[in-house]
């Protein structure tokens, strides 16, 4: 049984349709890629498995759960987290509170035990923190854990992105555009760490990019969307030479 | 939040410079003792109580002191709305009059006078209750409507609260209810002042106020990071109601006389100009702009109308040069929670311990 | 029948005004995304000056509502300068707090010089015909006519002319269109001035209607007024024409029909009740959220 499965998802805006019977069958600890010209709805496809819109048709099952007409807090409670193509911290939160924030749906403890300051509280607290801080220093940045999460340098603010979905303890992380703004070298080292990642917390991961040299290096798998419609998936190697794709991305009668 | 958490700089700087340290020094002492909070709250509850059995202080002061109380709960509410979950509202003195009007009711018509004095907790507790419950029913826009839109609903609250009090005539209509009982003495006003204080401070350093305040941060981000915004939402429209309400009912019995003028919109905007003046999200802000705000309107009263021309110059001159207010964002030590100030040096040194024997 | 026909000229009137005063909120909402809550006391400011033009310079008709409509006006331009443009990249809630500073202080400077309710002479010689029972004043058609008109009047502008393009483009965005040689600052400023004035004269025929005027007057017709631009969508000028309308005409109906101590309670169900099914006023739309 696959661990996520979406069939026929099909979104409109209004009479626009931003993704067409969208397909996809996801194995525990994959690694696969969506890619697409500007515009082809690979984010909309994100959109639609978290909850923040909802598909007009289709079904989105994870472990035979549907998400469909699910709230995103419920979906990312479900085990799928994800992070921004702009990143969307909390700003005027610290670090700590960043990270913290994603055990909302786990707490231990009811309102009125957090009005109160009871025993429950402080324990939990003490849990989530320390959890929280030891998750942070993984990646590096528990020395900025009392900082204004919008004072960290911008490489920080992505690793903190993705530090805070895996604090939600997700099973599948979906990375939207992770390599933006950065330079090549940084960009081998991303996809280093992106396998790190996914072997570290055993995660099955979906990316979304541009960066072909990023997306061709890591992805055992690739889906190529245009105008919503996914136009060729398979294997790197087979999306490479597919003349399909060619044409999306250098328009008609382009060549290599 | 963590202004006051940055390590101690001791910048050695000959002459002015070092007289100024040893005065940060005794200011970061004073600060970072957390029992003189405690210490004082207690104290003040005892001279709350010595106050009016001795008369220590004109009963003048004694009523300042008691708006003072009332102010706070009310702004430290409020900001829970306006400040930690960054929403608009202007219909603070609707729950004010559904707390104000249940207790006097409770108090002028179903209890025996002679019991008021023993019942008065609970029948302020009732007026938390009431207003609470209609807290919810205004949390539920919420959901769907946000910053202006909702503005308009809580306005649009207000006003309809204070058109249903004025066409009941069993409570008095438009004439309201006069003749209540002075029941509000200086200790309850500190009770429940501190109460509400701590209660809201508790909340707010909890995961579910974590989840009020990144609501305001990014409601999208944050319910796909696992918070469930509708109950955060509900949480913070019933908490601020219920203390809104408990506030009604304290006012309610010391100004002896309630009718619907007493909650128009003005009252709310009176509330709304604490909360910014003290800066939002913060405890210390609240308590700040509530008793900055109360202390002031009656120390400039000789200035007769021109106070009211000078408070509102004030208000738009601190925006300019503050736009967050006193203390926007910010909190003083006190009032944060010391495992919460700890959490990081805490952990630190329980991974140091850990480690070191390895080391060995 | 008859009774009706006279209840919706009434409406005609009531809403004409708050259709006037919810232009301003919805032209410098759309232009800075900012509740304006001076603009109700600005409303009252013109009143006043429609007072003292009257009675102290004893003016007609016309130059007082010039002489209202300009002085306004300045007195907006001044408001923007001195108080909000410091404020634009300040949070947003800064600016509607000194808003709400700047109203409280008009209502009780007025205060001072004003600590009774002032009396506008009657300006226009007011004529009453009677046409199939409804009985029709002067000034009922001048006051709708002249609404009508200066509504129309600002809908040309705002569409047809290079300022009205400016505003428009300045709505949509304000980094960039700056860049494109749109003098930002320039603009702004006359919308205020337009929005101010339109307030003014809404002031003035408002005063001219009802004449006891107070300095407080502005307060519940200026909830009233934005609460019609909510209705008709903030931000869109037709949408707060329509608003004005429906408002005046649900409240002028209410008291005619129902006791007169319903009249706010009815007219703020509706808004709420509306606001469920259109959260974004009538011709109002939803800013997308792009995730």
């Amino acid at each position: 049984m696959p661990l996520l499965q979406i069939d026929h998802m099909t979104h409109y805006f209004g009479g626009l349709c931003a993704v067409s019977d969208f397909n996809l069958e996801l194995e525990s600890g994959e690694l696969i890629g969506i890619i697409g010209p500007n515009g082809a709805g690979k984010t909309t496809v994100f959109n639609l498995i978290t909850g923040v819109y909802r598909a007009t048709k289709g079904s989105i099952l994870i472990n035979d759960v549907e998400l469909v007409g699910k709230t995103s807090n419920q979906i990312t409670a479900l085990g799928i987290a994800r992070t921004f193509q702009n990143i969307r911290l909390f700003k005027e939160l610290s670090v700590l509170d960043n990270v913290r924030i994603a055990n909302y749906s786990r707490l231990n403890y009811s309102p009125l035990e957090a009005m109160l300051h009871t025993g429950r509280y402080s324990a939990e607290e003490k849990r989530i923190s320390e959890q929280a801080l030891e998750l942070l220093s993984i990646f590096r940045l528990d020395g900025l854990a009392e900082e204004r999460s919008a004072n960290l340098p911008y490489g920080s603010q992505r690793r903190l992105e993705i530090v805070r979905a895996l604090a939600t303890q997700p099973k599948i992380l979906l990375l939207d555009e992770p390599a933006a703004g950065m330079n090549p070298n940084e960009i081998i080292q991303l996809m280093d760490f992106i396998r790190w990642i996914r072997d570290q917390f055993k995660l099955t991961i979906i990316l979304i990019e541009h960066q072909m040299r990023l997306v061709m290096g890591i992805c055992e798998r690739l889906k190529v969307l245009d105008f919503g419609a996914t136009i060729a998936q398979g294997l790197p190697a087979e999306i490479r030479s597919n003349p399909k794709v060619l044409e999306a991305y250098l328009g008609e009668g382009g060549e290599e | 939040m963590d202004a006051q958490k940055t390590p101690q700089k001791n910048i050695q700087q000959p002459g002015k410079g070092q007289k100024l340290g040893v005065w940060k020094q005794y200011w970061d002492r004073f600060a970072s003792n957390r029992w003189l909070l405690p210490v004082l709250t207690v104290a003040g509850f005892i001279l709350s109580i010595l106050i009016p059995q001795f008369n220590l202080v004109n009963p003048y002061i004694q009523l300042i002191l008691m708006y003072i109380g009332i102010n706070i709960i009310l702004t430290t509410s409020l900001n829970l709305i306006n400040g930690y979950m960054g929403e608009f509202s202007v219909g603070h003195a609707g729950f004010m009059a559904v707390g104000a009007y249940t207790s006097a009711v409770l108090t002028t018509i179903f209890i025996p006078t002679s019991l008021n004095p023993w019942l008065f907790p609970l029948v302020v507790l009732a007026a938390g209750v009431a207003a609470g419950l209609v807290g919810l029913l205004v949390a539920i826009p919420s959901f769907k409507t946000r910053g202006d839109y909702l503005a308009i609903v809580t306005l649009a609250f207000n006003m309809i609260v204070k058109s249903i009090i004025e066409n009941i005539e069993a409570i008095g209509g438009p004439r309201g209810i006069p003749g209540i009982e002075k029941l509000t003495t200086l200790p309850w006003a500190f009770f429940w002042t501190a109460l509400a204080v701590w209660v809201i401070r508790n909340f707010v350093y909890s995961n579910f106020g974590r989840g009020v305040m990144s609501i305001r941060e990014d409601e999208i981000a944050s319910d796909l990071m696992s918070v469930n915004t509708r109950q955060a939402k509900l949480l913070a429209f019933v908490i601020s109601s219920f203390f809104a309400g408990i506030a009604g009912a304290l006012f309610a019995h010391v100004l002896q006389f309630i009718s619907p003028k007493v909650f128009d919109i003005l009252k709310s905007t009176d509330i709304l100009i604490m909360v910014y003046l003290g800066g939002i999200g913060s405890i210390t802000g609240s308590i700040l702009g509530a008793t900055i705000f109360t202390i002031l309107l009656e120390v400039l009263r000789p200035l007769g109308v021109w106070r009211m021309v000078l408070m509102p110059l004030v208000l738009v001159l601190l925006m300019l040069f503050r736009p967050r207010g006193i203390m926007g964002l910010r909190e003083f030590r006190w009032f944060i929670p010391h495992y919460q100030l700890l959490a990081t040096h805490l952990w630190r040194k329980k991974k140091e311990a850990a480690n070191a024997p390895a080391a060995d | 029948m008859t009774y009706l026909f006279q209840q919706l000229l009434n409406a005609m009137q009531l809403g004409s005004i708050y259709a006037l005063i919810a232009l301003g909120y919805t032209m410098v909402y759309g232009i800075l995304t900012m509740i304006n809550f001076a603009h109700g006391d600005l409303f009252m400011v013109g009143a006043f000056l429609c007072f003292i033009a009257a009675t102290f310079l004893k003016l007609p008709f016309v130059p007082t509502l010039l002489i209202s409509m300009i002085g306004v006006a300045l007195l907006g331009v001044v408001i923007e300068r001195l108080a909000y443009k410091p404020l634009r990249h300040a949070p947003r809630v800064s600016a509607v707090i000194t808003a709400l500073g700047v109203g409280l202080f008009l209502e009780n400077f007025t205060l001072v010089f004003s600590p009774y309710p002032q009396h506008v002479p009657e300006l226009i010689a007011n004529k009453t015909w009677v046409i199939a029972g409804v009985s029709i004043s002067s000034l009922q058609i001048i006051i709708i006519l002249l609404s009508i008109g200066l509504m129309i009047l600002l809908d040309q502008i705002v569409r047809h002319t290079m300022v009205g393009m400016a505003m428009r483009a300045i709505s949509w965005d304000k980094t960039i269109v700056p860049l494109m040689g749109v003098p930002l600052n320039l603009i702004i400023s006359i919308t205020f001035a337009l929005g101010t004035s339109l307030g003014a004269a809404a002031g003035t025929m408002y005063s001219l209607a009802f004449p006891v005027i107070d300095p407080y007057m502005g307060i519940m017709v200026g909830w009233k007024a934005f609460i019609s631009a909510v209705v008709g969508g903030i931000g869109n000028i037709r949408g707060a024409m329509i608003g004005g309308f429906i408002l005046g005409g649900v409240e002028i109906l209410v008291a005619a029909f129902m006791p007169s101590t319903y009249r706010d309670f009815v007219a703020f169900s509706l808004l709420l009740v509306l606001l469920i099914f259109r959260p974004y006023g009538i011709l109002g739309k939803p800013r997308p959220q792009k995730v």
